[in-house]
């Protein structure tokens, strides 16, 4: 009788624990997939020609000299 | 390269409306539609704050969760676009927004009437091929790119208004609060009109002392 309410508790407490588990809120937007719908990339356009660093490069200059602290040193 | 993201620092902000001015000269937004603009709170007070609000591309958007036609899309830049071919201005997206972002060229028309939503990009156009005509048309400029960031933050004269990599913007930020310590005499009016020289002059004397300090020893 025992064993069998501990096999009921158990079976339960996994059932019901299983339920809480812990699953990301924001959903990661694949290119092409899902709501991350097919677009050209920022870098693969005529102005960078698909060099993605090149583009990366160009927006951490414009990035930075937003920092007018480091224009005027 | 992580996510965009806007920040405006209410310390900074003149409320010039250059960034809105901007924005609607490098989209050739129509009229009506205000894809940003700038909000001031306790006018004409002593200590009024105003701040550039427009879309804040959201992490978890609430106007993506919200369309009925799912036209919403996240590009890898963390940018929430949407295409203007699916949407059926419906309205939900501007009910969803806790930035009043989503704008309707027809203003509050009935339900169907009010066209296409229309809202900030980032800068970064939408489906159509980057830099055409007819993504300008529909979304106007592409700035993002062209290795730019939004025309809104780099016309913003006090650099108020900052955009770009998250990371990047929130390290200038705290340079900047560093820098100027807080509270109101921080920055804006006491800084701008006298509190600055107050400032200059305390620092240069601190700097004498320490000079004639300094002589002493020697």
């Amino acid at each position: 009788m025992n064993t069998r309410i501990l096999t009921l508790l158990a079976v339960a407490g996994t059932l019901g624990l299983a339920a809480c588990g812990e699953r990301p809120q924001i959903v990661e937007y694949k290119q092409g997939q899902y709501q991350g719908k097919a677009d050209t990339r920022p870098w693969e356009g005529p102005a960078f020609k698909g060099d993605k660093v090149a583009w990366e490069n160009a927006l951490r200059n414009r990035n930075q000299s937003q920092n007018e602290y480091k224009r005027v040193e | 390269m992580a996510r965009m993201k806007f920040l405006c620092d209410a310390e900074r902000c003149i409320e010039c409306n250059g960034c809105v001015t901007a924005c609607k000269n490098e989209h050739e937004v129509p009229w009506g539609v205000n894809r940003r603009r700038v909000v001031t709170m306790n006018d004409g007070v002593p200590g009024e704050r105003s701040i550039s609000v427009s879309c804040m591309h959201c992490a978890d958007a609430p106007c993506m969760a919200v369309c009925p036609t799912d036209c919403f899309y996240k590009t890898e830049e963390g940018v929430v676009l949407h295409d203007k071919d699916l949407c059926i201005g419906c309205g939900y997206c501007f009910f969803a927004c806790p930035f009043g972002a989503p704008q309707f060229p027809n203003g509050p028309a009935a339900f169907g009437a009010r066209g296409k939503m229309d809202k900030c990009t980032f800068c970064a156009g939408g489906p159509e091929a980057d830099g055409s005509e007819e993504e300008f048309k529909k979304y106007g400029r592409n700035r993002l790119s062209e290795g730019k960031l939004p025309a809104c933050a780099e016309m913003c004269s006090t650099k108020a208004l900052l955009a770009g990599d998250s990371s990047v913007v929130s390290d200038i930020f705290r340079d900047r609060v560093l820098r100027r310590g807080k509270g109101a005499e921080a920055w804006g009016w006491s800084t701008a009109y006298g509190g600055g020289k107050q400032e200059q002059t305390r620092e240069r004397k601190q700097e004498r002392t320490q000079e004639q300090a300094q002589e002493g020893k020697q």
